[in-house]
């Protein structure tokens, strides 16, 4: 039951964009560390994340009738 | 012996639609239980998804899960993100349900509840899915490029202009009938007007609460909104029964339409963390919340449909809007039944998200059938209400007279027997001053609505309800509109910037302020109108936008139609090619209609030389002499725009059986664009959490 309930909030995090951050900075460790062979940029801030996250979620047809 | 009970439950399903939409096709002169609808609804949808969309994933489109989709391949964490496929369909739902799917049975409702009832579910699981699936997958195969891109690169350059001035054309349109509605909903409403525009500095407060008081707590942020929104609907009582402060908010309909227009330019031009983004969360969970609570309250209470299964204006003299049945239910409901719009979420925004091809089955069909479901539920919202009281709220002052007595004397004589203590008790309980005559749909859906809640969850907050209803309405019509005009205003930049570059870059100052002023005088014009014409401006504006979303609809299946040609799929072509063909059939019949009837109230020209011949007899009263002349000259601009929609439809059409002649006679077309096979390697379990 408990099981099912964590998996409900999952869910309604990762539609509403909450979790955005952390799913950036998995995505920036697993992308970022595997080849250090070229110099990385350290990751944003969430504050700046969101920024970018955001703007970019808007540039485009997000809506319909 | 498993697939023995697979098949028997198939079956079944299959016998219990077939008998709930013959019951609801067959039945006359009784009362229907609205459960009928839901049941022959579920039905149809579950077979033509199991079968129908099933079939198209694996026959026609063939589908491919080992092959990376463009958010694997192009992952970069931001925009391009293999993503859950509930997770994706709830992006994809949220992004194509808007206010379309609730206006347009609503209004379609005065032909009974038959024959848009039928049309949403078939028009939908033959058409709308189809056309959503398989621009999914298109643009899947094609690296998220939108349906313009698309159009451009596989049947040339004219189909690709096509599709940006149609996109652009009927985003004008769009936001103007809207804003109408938005308007009528809170004409002398002081309760409705507090409401709305309480929306706009809780909207704002929330982005600054998300941008820099918790950064990034999104969750946070909206349940506040969301919270303070239902305060603003209670506090609109407080001021409704206070005496000065109601006068604040209880406005006329051409100054709501001006503030209507400042705040689409106002929204155009500031910052979208501070009004668009957080407005999109609370109208997203409000839209959500409310048909889930809607659904719920029909199911629990099994509401009786009070509308006769067809009304004798399949005529053509509909009060609501004339116009036959055929073709004007067709177009008068678009959205919940195939919405050319959609195929603008389906291409470029959702493949982005999407983790295999395989999701596309239940994404693209899937989250157009809860869509058609959602237009069911207006349509029986609709048509719980007595007749009379549906045809007394709906029918504007032009058609059944401005007074009271004499509009209920107009509605009876129909047959809908309605008295004018039953509207005065009505409005009281919903704690308007009246409801006579207010067009749009979004006054008579929240009627709709609050009974069904009032009866579901008790009757005493019936006014409660009915101004949460119209706040829900409201909240996501402003979405679309201020979203709408953001949108608007990039395109006009991009295709400005073609000729003066300058013009194209969106954060220039001047840029934006011209774009966007052009974009809301654009669709102002078309809102101003609405609002000084006396019988109601839906009527006019809302059969043009079904017939430009028809368009839109056209376009993209003729996309659809020439790659699966062009991919050697001839024998499948009907699948895209027979939806495309009724609504060439449709669009072109109501567009033929609408400019060359002889019919005042179908015919744009007819209708303008009626008047122009009134005003010069001197007939007409001084406050419509007054209008006249603005109003003639929109109808001639109407016809011409209609006469310009379907001339872009056939020019569209014909260029994709150019495209496909000559690739079927062995000459030489624009190659397919699709991108090569690259095996994906996504582990099953990492995506799907």
């Amino acid at each position: 039951m408990s099981g099912k309930l964590k998996a409900l909030w999952r869910l309604v995090r990762r539609l509403s964009g909450d979790d955005a951050y952390e799913q950036y900075l998995k995505h920036y460790i697993r992308h970022h560390q595997a080849d250090a062979g070229h110099e990385c940029h350290p990751p944003l801030s969430k504050a700046d994340f969101f920024k970018q996250w955001q703007d970019e979620k808007w540039n485009g047809i997000k809506r319909c009738c | 012996m498993n697939k023995l009970l697979t098949n028997s439950i198939w079956i079944l399903i299959a016998i219990l639609g077939a008998s709930a939409v013959g019951g609801i096709a067959l039945n006359r002169g009784e009362n229907i239980n609205a459960i009928w609808f839901i049941t022959a609804a579920l039905c149809v949808y579950a077979i033509a998804y199991r079968f129908y969309a099933a079939w198209i994933a694996a026959t026609v489109l063939i589908v491919d899960d080992t092959r990376a989709t463009p958010a694997e391949r192009l992952d970069n964490g931001r925009d391009f993100v293999p993503t859950n496929k509930w997770i994706v369909f709830g992006h994809h739902f949220a992004a194509i349900a808007g206010p379309g799917p609730l206006v347009g049975p609503t209004l379609a409702a005065q032909f009974g509840y038959l024959p848009g009832t039928l049309w949403i579910l078939f028009g939908a699981v033959l058409g709308g899915c189809v056309q959503d699936m398989t621009m999914l997958f298109l643009s899947t195969r094609r690296d998220a490029k939108s349906l313009g891109q698309m159009a451009h690169d596989e049947l040339g350059p004219l189909g690709g202009s096509a599709a940006l001035i149609g996109t652009f054309t009927i985003m004008i349109i769009l936001i103007a009938v809207l804003g109408l509605v938005v308007v009528n909903a809170m004409k002398h409403s002081p309760w409705a007007a507090f409401t709305v525009s309480a929306t706009i500095p809780i909207a704002m407060a929330v982005g600054v609460y998300m941008r820099y008081i918790r950064p990034g707590q999104v969750l946070e942020g909206s349940l506040i909104g969301v919270i303070l929104l239902l305060l603003s609907v209670a506090g609109g009582r407080f001021i409704d029964e206070h005496e000065s402060l109601r006068l604040v908010f209880d406005h006329e309909g051409l100054t709501l339409a001006w503030w209507v227009m400042a705040y689409g330019f106002a929204a155009a031009i500031l910052p979208v963390w501070l009004l668009l983004a957080p407005r999109d969360y609370l109208s997203t969970y409000m839209k959500l919340g409310t048909i889930t609570l809607l659904a719920v309250a029909i199911i629990m209470l099994q509401p009786v449909v009070k509308m006769p299964a067809v009304t004798q204006f399949i005529d053509g003299t509909g009060p609501i809007f004339g116009g036959k049945l055929f073709p004007f239910v067709f177009i008068t409901i678009a959205c919940g039944a195939i919405s050319g719009f959609h195929a603008l979420i389906a291409s470029g925004t959702t493949p982005k998200l999407l983790s295999n091809e395989r999701d596309i089955h239940m994404i693209g069909y899937g989250g157009m059938l809860l869509e058609s479901f959602v237009a069911i539920m207006a349509m029986i919202a609709a048509t719980v209400l007595d007749p009379g009281v549906f045809f007394a709220i709906n029918s504007s002052a032009g058609i059944v007279g401005a007074e009271a007595v004499d509009a209920v004397a107009k509605i009876s004589s129909w047959g809908y027997p309605v008295t004018v203590e039953q509207m005065q008790n009505l409005a009281r309980q919903m704690g308007e001053t009246t409801l006579f005559a207010r067009t749009g749909g979004a006054p008579s859906l929240a009627v709709g609505m609050a009974s069904i809640f009032g009866s579901a969850f008790g009757n005493g907050m019936l006014a409660l309800w009915y101004h949460f209803a119209i706040m829900f309405e409201a909240v996501f019509i402003l979405t679309t509109l201020d979203a709408g005009t953001r949108v608007g205003r990039f395109m006009l930049q991009d295709m400005l910037g073609n000729i003066w570059p300058k013009m194209g870059e969106t954060s220039w100052t001047p840029s934006v302020m011209l774009t966007s002023a052009l974009v809301v005088s654009g669709w102002g014009y078309f809102l101003y109108i609405g609002v000084i014409d006396p019988n109601g401006g839906v009527n006019i504006l809302w059969p043009l936008f079904g017939i430009a979303n028809q368009m839109l609809a056209a376009i993209a299946l003729c996309v659809a139609t020439g790659i699966l040609i062009k991919s050697g799929k001839l024998k499948f072509a009907w699948v895209t090619g027979l939806p495309l063909a009724w609504l060439v059939t449709i669009t072109t019949t109501a567009a033929w209609q609408k400019i060359a009837s002889a019919d005042t109230r179908i015919g744009f020209f007819s209708a303008a030389n009626d008047l122009t011949d009134k005003l010069l007899a001197g007939v007409l009263p001084p406050a419509k002499a007054a209008v006249a002349p603005q109003l003639i000259f929109n109808l001639h601009l109407d016809a011409w725009l209609t006469l310009f929609f379907v001339s872009l439809l056939w020019l569209i059409v014909f260029d994709m059986l150019r495209v496909c002649t000559r690739y079927l006679s062995g000459k030489p077309v624009l190659p397919l664009t699709e991108s090569p096979h690259c095996p994906s390697r996504l582990v099953e379990d990492w995506v799907r959490d």
